[in-house]
């Protein structure tokens, strides 16, 4: 019965962190930059999905406006925090990923204040598109749950398509292995980067609304939030996919296991304490390439 | 050497602006002199991460690890034990030194983002630490410290300005000497200073040491100049950003332009407070159009002048 629980509770918050993390480590793939605004954009999303289903009860609609805030804030990100950087002749090349880290993180700062000044400090929770509860295994789970990995996994799935099946993908693909050998073959690379960065949006926009319909959010979720898809990103191996989904379950059981066997206030520790040992023993994470 | 650094001018106008800096106690407010105490500990915390920063070329996300381990140490040990604060705040100061090394011995061999996800987990645990631990460390509510440096303000003020005045002049003294100029090569092409004969870690590892040495020191300070320690002051990573953000502001690789990034960022704070939420949103704007536009801060910016004409 607990077995079942913490096993479908973490699935749904595994998947969750998974998507999350999916963003963020194919934003570091193909432009190396690590965007620490992160949290507050999936904050952006979720509170925007709040206002607007509040107002209006759709909570379909809702949730597609949410996705298309983060979108604009992602694509808004790169013109005004990350372009500028990293076409700057006046900071070395070797130092801009340090300016990139301290310009995203007060932009992300700058978001999560603009966020508790408009619609207060308050947790939202964001109404779920699907209600009811289903009884799996014996564990009775709202539906909403199930509907949430659903989508993580749907999303997974079409970035998936969209990377190895499409031209789009492919240029995307190829810019991250070799930007200049794109920009030879007549790409004009900034197009690329503003789809990256648009892709990313719409990935961080969708699970900031899920998480906010399954945990609700306020704007003091955005440091925790970057801070663990950060470290679930840099657990699977930054740059790789596939590792950070890894790593997003590993983070995500470890973390229901701890909720439910201790107590919700260990929550991260055994997560944080892992991420230490692998840090010292595989320094480049789990699925991390060279 | 010695001479060189007297022969900056540099170094002149910071004494001169540092005497009239002693002489504000004669007419201003208790109000501002809290205020400006609070500043001058927080000049501390970033000159001692520029060292890490703008030398070391390492991002040191956990400068709260080290603040938190020098306050946190000095303030349980007055708590159970009340020994004079001096032995107090020598203890936290050697934990943080301590500590320092547990963390950079092995986050040294880790590079960019990688060390900076390791500071920045090392805090989160100090955080869970103290919040697990309430019995001993007072939890979320906080630790009382039962002696403070002085009840006078203006005493608590001339301390604070003086031992920034004294960890600005070692930590510039440090930077301009030969061994702040190897740290500086190591930082900006390890390679290289590696294959001139210099020994990057060590000289890397010894950084960190005095940078946490500075923050374990006026955290301890602190405690004993706020009579309590909390999460909310001392650890959590917000108190880090701002370390941050003052160093960056204040022009990275000047130590002295991080001490008036940090004094800056905390007189605005309380300037803007009235406005609430968007005191925070104004500095933060601020502090991302200086890494925009001027991304080599106040300092910097001076510097860069002078040299043009």
């Amino acid at each position: 019965m607990l077995l079942w629980q913490i096993l479908i509770d973490g699935f749904a918050i595994s998947s969750l962190y998974a998507l999350g993390a999916t963003g963020f480590t194919l934003i570091f793939g193909v432009s190396g930059v690590l965007n620490l605004s992160h949290g507050s954009l999936m904050v952006a999303a979720a509170v925007a999905a709040w206002a607007l289903g509040a107002s209006f009860g759709g909570s379909y609609v809702g949730a597609i406006f949410g996705a298309l805030v983060a979108l604009l804030l992602s694509v808004v990100t790169y013109f005004l925090v990350v372009r500028p950087l990293q076409q700057t002749k006046r900071i070395r090349e070797e130092e801009k990923e340090i300016f990139i880290l301290t310009a995203t993180l007060l932009w992300g700062i700058m978001i999560q204040e603009a966020i508790a000044y408009l619609f207060t400090n308050n947790a939202k929770t964001v109404l779920p598109i699907v209600g009811g509860v289903v009884t799996i295994a014996g564990v009775r789970t709202p539906a909403n749950e199930i509907f949430t990995a659903a989508i993580c996994w749907l999303a997974i799935g079409a970035l998936w398509l969209l990377v190895n099946r499409t031209q789009v993908g492919k240029t995307v693909l190829a810019a991250s292995m070799n930007p200049r050998g794109v920009t030879l073959l007549g790409v004009e690379l900034s197009i690329v980067y503003i789809a990256v960065w648009a892709i990313y949006g719409i990935l961080a926009g969708i699970a900031g609304v899920l998480l906010g319909m399954f945990l609700g959010v306020s704007s003091y979720s955005a440091g925790p939030l970057t801070a663990s898809a950060f470290s679930i990103v840099v657990l699977g191996g930054l740059g790789s996919v596939s590792g950070s989904l890894i790593a997003a379950y590993v983070v995500g059981y470890l973390e229901t296991l701890t909720a439910y066997l201790a107590s919700p206030a260990y929550r991260t520790i055994p997560a944080l304490l892992l991420l230490v040992v692998v840090m010292y023993i595989r320094p480049r994470g789990l699925l991390g390439r060279r | 050497m010695l001479l060189r650094i007297l022969r900056s001018p540099a170094i002149w106008i910071a004494l001169i602006v540092v005497i009239i800096a002693a002489t504000l106690p004669l007419y201003v407010s208790g109000y501002v002199l809290g205020l400006l105490t609070i500043a001058y500990y927080f000049g501390v915390f970033s000159m001692a991460w520029d060292l890490l920063f703008g030398f070391a070329n390492e991002v040191n996300f956990g400068p709260t690890f080290l603040i938190g381990l020098g306050a946190y140490t000095a303030g349980i040990l007055d708590n159970l034990y009340q020994p004079p604060i001096w032995v107090c705040v020598l203890a936290g100061t050697s934990a943080a030194v301590v500590g320092g090394v547990i963390l950079a011995l092995p986050a040294l061999r880790l590079r960019g983002p990688y060390f900076g996800l390791t500071t920045l987990v090392a805090v989160l645990m100090l955080q869970n630490f103290v919040v697990v631990a309430a019995g001993l460390t007072g939890g979320e509510i906080g630790l009382t410290v039962p002696d403070v440096l002085s009840i006078d303000d203006k005493v608590n003020y001339w301390i604070a300005l003086g031992f920034m005045a004294i960890s600005g002049a070692a930590l510039y003294g440090l930077s301009r000497s030969p061994v702040g100029l190897i740290l500086q090569a190591s930082g900006q092409d390890p390679v290289q200073a590696a294959a001139l004969g210099f020994n990057v870690t060590k000289h890397k590892l010894a950084a960190f040491i005095v940078s946490a040495f500075f923050s374990g020191l006026a955290g301890a300070l602190m405690v004993f100049y706020l009579g309590a320690a909390s999460v909310g002051t001392f650890i959590d990573v917000t108190v880090g950003v701002q370390v941050i953000i003052g160093a960056v502001i204040g022009g990275r690789r000047t130590i002295l332009g991080a001490a008036i990034g940090a004094i800056f960022l905390i007189a605005m704070g309380e300037t803007l407070r009235p406005l609430g939420d968007l005191a925070t949103f104004i500095v933060s704007a601020m502090a991302l159009v200086v890494v925009l536009l001027f991304p080599s801060g106040f300092v910097g910016m001076i510097a860069r002048r002078r040299e043009a004409t």
